[in-house]
């Protein structure tokens, strides 16, 4: 078996789980350090860095961080990451001198950005500081896209948005907002625009209009969102009879997670024969197998409710005739209307085309979904002077994924627009050093909090029903706060081995709290994993390997549940253990490869 | 010396033992004694052995002298009942302590200043009285706590820290011990705890004197070269002579090995120690040919590990003595003060 290769950026920074797990890489340790030390405008800056809203991102970011920390491995609970960002958003004082400087010069190119959400003011922010003129535009009369639109003002106060906005629009980008876009084509056949990005969001699932459909809206859900609300977690259940309308794939993944959710009895009705249906005929064998009848030539007439309750859905059968240019219609047969009862609806019926906007003949191209084909790396399209990102690009995902998309589009956008190649990307650079700062003495607070993950307060529930735009959460005080910081354990201040200074006494496999280090004769022929006195279980974490020391075992670190308490390199009597805070620079737009 | 409060958060996985603990729940304090100091390995060695044998802390007692090797009780064993007691007389609180209770388990902890300096007399009588006990000598060859001067059991030749050399012939605590009649003698190192915790389980659940020389290296006064008794010298002159491992009755057999490299002795309570023997020529229960072997090849410049005597028909000091099988401290005032009748016909016994 090979030693590990730490010298490849990803291996220590899988070790910092949140800083991995979060789409921009946020540096999480970093700036909750500084959080404890009270420097909360150094630690808003360093979120302002990766992840552009900070303030918002605190109230309302998906926090993929979270189920990703190491605390939650070792203890009950992750530290509440998001809601220590917003303290540093809260706290912090006035930023705008640490702003970066907008050329007065500018380097002559122009970027228009259609969309104002989350990727399109990443891109912003990322080419206004290397002298790029910008134009963002979007329908709405404000900025900020699905993060205005989307979220209520009780989780995320306006002025936060407005505050976080600001500091991008500020940056000399034209804002044309209440413009809506109606031709790609004249965008792009307009030569004063040198690349053109698209942040327009999600394209969303089309709605049936037909009798009850409003009254009964209780118990009828759009099935993409309702797909996506599941695998947010946001929906648990289903009732038990369940009907899905459509034919495509969506209905097929509709109709099986409803199984899985608690659906006994779900029917997916299209109105087209059966050979007709959009979905894969795998899909719908295995829809099928799953005791989901797939009823066919039933087009949907009324949504029946008693008083708002759905109870069933009127269908008229139909009949497909074909003309001679192989052209259908589905012509009713004259039976009587059918009913279906149920107790929840999944309309699956297509979505309505985001890019409506987009000529088809312009050189970017559809897949079958309707969904732009993007570069995943570079978030070009086919038509090289055009990009996406955030959820026009690749779907509804989240803020943060936008953010991350919006870096890694202007990092493209950059490079297009100095005639460079775009998949030419500059290398990531890790740096590592020692944060031994004397004898039993360490940079950073390597005692472990044993505290529990403290509850951000909440303002009063009578207040909080009468006013709707108040925020409920009131975000730590700066006492909790530090009590919570110091929950963190430092994942970024790794455990480094140099094999020469080895020893072999054993002093740290005596002393680390978690049993992550082991010395022990290799065998080749079995797992590595398996061999350490607490078997490595989990396969996404890795274990640290060493070369073979003088007595001809092995060093081997299983990297799931160490503390970074540092205990081992302080019991190391040779420095062959030392804590180096790892450091890895993500390269932005303005970088050459 | 470490600050740093050892965090409680132990690995989810950790293995518990047949009481419900894991091997955390033996620890006593962080240690305070120089970083990779073999001492420590020894706490951590016999932290395993107790987890191991399933011992509740509570009827452990650990006693033990004064030097560095004497301060590691308080790193092992936290629940357990302790006693620091006054340079070199460990045995005799120990002894006293046996006597009061011999229900309890006990490990006494000792150096080699401890031991074969200024304790040399008291180690010889704790031996030769078969205290049931595991007597652990930590030896590094110096005075580790009053900053590395040379100890008895530093081997002539041997060189000091500054480049002085060691004229004195040295002491072998282990061959003493087997001379005097300890009935469980082994030698170990700090850095082989794949050796050294079986031996220790081994050593604990033998009735009567257990003695184990455990080679514990100095890393601050004497891990230099031109010491014998550093991590790298020990490693490349340890032999090891046999290898000990503790079977609980209940384990069935399940590893065949060749005839006659193979023994098992069987314990008082019906566990055993299986012997593998790494020299055919060795036999564990001969005391003057165990004698020899350990000469010899020290005259080699080796220096033998593993376990070099076991007499399976020990007795100890309260079957020695016939005490009863009640321990002394829970007889009360009608067992010790029976009354006059009793008086009368033990007076009558005696005409
Ligand atoms: C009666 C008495 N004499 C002398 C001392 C000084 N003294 C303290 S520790 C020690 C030697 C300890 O050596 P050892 O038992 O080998 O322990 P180590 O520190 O090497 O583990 C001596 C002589 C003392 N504490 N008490
Ligand atoms: S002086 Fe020597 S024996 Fe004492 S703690 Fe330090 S290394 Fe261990
Ligand atoms: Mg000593």
């Amino acid at each position: 078996m090979k030693p590990t290769d730490t010298t490849s950026p990803n291996y220590y920074h899988k070790v910092v789980d949140c800083q991995w797990a979060c789409p921009a890489h946020t540096p999480v340790p970093e700036y909750i350090r500084l959080i404890a030390a009270g420097r909360y405008t150094d630690a808003y800056m360093i979120n302002w860095k990766s992840n552009v809203f900070p303030g918002i991102l605190g109230r309302v970011c998906d926090r993929p961080c979270e189920p990703a920390c190491r605390r939650g491995r070792v203890e009950k609970e992750p530290v509440a990451i998001c809601r220590l960002k917003r303290v540093a958003a809260d706290y912090k004082t006035d930023i705008v001198d640490r702003l970066p400087a907008i050329p007065a010069e500018k380097n002559g190119k122009r970027v228009a950005l259609i969309g104002a959400g989350p990727a399109s003011l990443t891109v912003a922010r990322d080419l206004a500081p290397l002298g790029y003129e910008l134009v963002v535009i979007d329908k709405e009369t404000a900025g900020g896209g699905m993060m205005r639109t989307q979220i209520p003002s009780f989780r995320l106060p306006e002025s936060v948005l407005d505050e976080e906005i600001s500091y991008i629009l500020n940056m000399g980008v034209e804002a044309r907002f209440g413009v809506t876009v109606e031709s790609m084509k004249t965008l792009v056949d307009d030569t004063s625009f040198d690349a053109i990005f698209v942040g327009t969001g999600a394209p969303r699932g089309r709605d049936l209009n037909i009798p009850g459909r409003h009254e009964a809206d209780r118990h009828i859900n759009i099935g993409i969102e309702w797909l996506e609300s599941v695998s947010f977690g946001h929906t648990e259940s289903i009732e038990e009879r369940v009907v899905v309308l459509g034919g495509g794939n969506t209905a097929m993944d509709c109709c099986r997670t409803a199984r899985r959710l608690g659906g006994k009895d779900v029917k997916v009705v299209v109105r087209s024969p059966f050979a007709d249906m959009k979905a894969s005929p795998w899909e719908k064998e295995d829809a099928i197998r799953e005791d989901i009848p797939i009823i066919d030539n039933h087009v949907p007439k009324e949504f029946i409710h008693d008083n708002g309750k759905l109870t069933a859905i009127l269908f008229e059968k139909v009949e497909a005739h074909y003309d001679e240019k192989g052209r259908r219609s589905l012509i009713p047969t004259g039976e009587p209307l059918v009913k279906i009862d149920c107790d929840r609806v999944l309309i699956a019926v297509g979505q309505e085309n985001a890019f409506p906007w987009v000529e088809k003949d312009i050189g970017i191209d559809f897949d079958e979904y309707n969904m732009p084909i993007v570069d995943t790396t570079t978030f070009q399209s086919t038509l090289p002077k055009v990009f996406f990102g955030g959820d026009a690009a690749f779907g509804p995902k989240n803020i943060i994924t936008a953010v991350a998309h919006g870096h890694e589009a202007a990092l493209s956008i950059d490079l297009f627009c100095q005639a460079q190649d775009v998949n030419q990307r500059p290398a990531q650079n890790i740096h590592l050093s020692s944060q031994k700062m004397g004898i039993h003495d360490w940079s950073y607070d390597s005692q472990i909090s044993e505290d529990l993950r403290f509850a951000v307060p909440h303002v009063e529930k009578q207040k909080a029903l009468e006013n709707a735009s108040l925020e409920v959460e009131l975000g730590f005080d700066e006492q909790l706060a530090f009590q919570e910081a110091q929950r963190c354990l430092n994942c970024d201040v790794q455990t480094v081995f140099s094999e020469p200074k080895c020893i072999e006494c054993d002093a740290c496999v005596d002393i680390c709290p978690t049993d992550c280090i082991n010395f022990f004769h290799l065998d080749e022929d079995k797992a590595l994993r398996t061999q350490l006195r607490v078997p490595a279980k989990d396969d996404t974490q890795d274990v640290l390997l060493s070369d073979t020391l003088p007595t001809g075992k092995v060093m081997a670190k299983d990297e799931d549940v160490c503390l970074h308490c540092g205990l081992c390199a302080e019991r190391c009597p040779t420095g062959a253990w030392d804590m180096q805070k790892f450091v890895i620079d993500l390269p932005v737009a303005g970088e050459r490869g | 010396m470490t600050y740093v409060i050892k965090p409680r958060a132990y690995h989810p996985n950790l293995p518990k033992n047949e009481l419900g603990l894991t091997r955390r729940d033996y620890e006593g304090a962080v240690s305070t004694l120089c970083a990779g100091c073999g001492h420590d390995s020894i706490s951590a060695g016999i932290i395993q052995a107790c987890f191991e044998l399933n011992l509740p802390a509570h009827r452990i007692a650990k006693l033990s002298g004064i030097g560095c090797s004497s301060k590691t009780p308080t790193y092992f064993l936290g629940k357990s009942h302790g006693f620091n007691s006054v340079h070199g007389r460990m045995p005799s609180v120990l002894t006293g302590a046996n006597m009061a209770n011999r229900d309890l388990v006990y490990i006494g902890v000792s150096g080699d200043g401890d031991s074969a300096s200024i304790g040399l007399g008291q180690f010889a009588h704790i031996m030769r009285r078969g205290v049931n006990m595991t007597y652990i000598v930590e030896n590094n060859g110096v005075y580790g706590l009053t900053k590395g001067q040379f100890s008895a059991t530093a081997d002539t030749g041997s060189k000091s820290k500054k480049g002085v050399e060691n004229f004195d012939a040295s002491i072998d605590l282990a061959a003493m011990a087997i001379q005097l009649g300890a009935s469980f003698v082994a030698r170990s190192f700090s850095g082989d705890k794949e050796q050294l915790v079986p031996l220790l389980k081994a050593a604990i659940k033998h009735q009567g004197a257990a003695f184990i020389d455990i080679l514990s290296p100095c890393v601050t006064f004497n891990n230099h070269k031109g010491s014998t008794k550093s991590y790298d010298y020990i490693r490349e002159h340890n032999a090891t002579v046999v290898k000990a491992d503790f079977i609980p009755h209940k384990e069935e057999i399940t590893t065949r090995y060749d005839a006659g490299s193979v023994q098992e002795v069987t314990l008082h309570d019906g566990s055993y120690i299986r012997l593998k023997k790494l020299d055919d020529n060795f036999d564990t229960s001969n005391r003057a040919a165990a004698l020899q072997y350990i000469q010899e090849h020290q005259e080699k410049g080796e220096i033998v590990t593993g376990l070099l005597h076991l007499n399976p028909e020990s007795t100890d000091l309260h079957q020695n003595l016939s005490t009863c099988d009640k321990p002394l401290n829970e007889l009360h005032e009608e067992e010790l003060c029976p009354g006059e009748e009793v008086l009368a016909l033990i007076n009558k016994s005696m005409r």
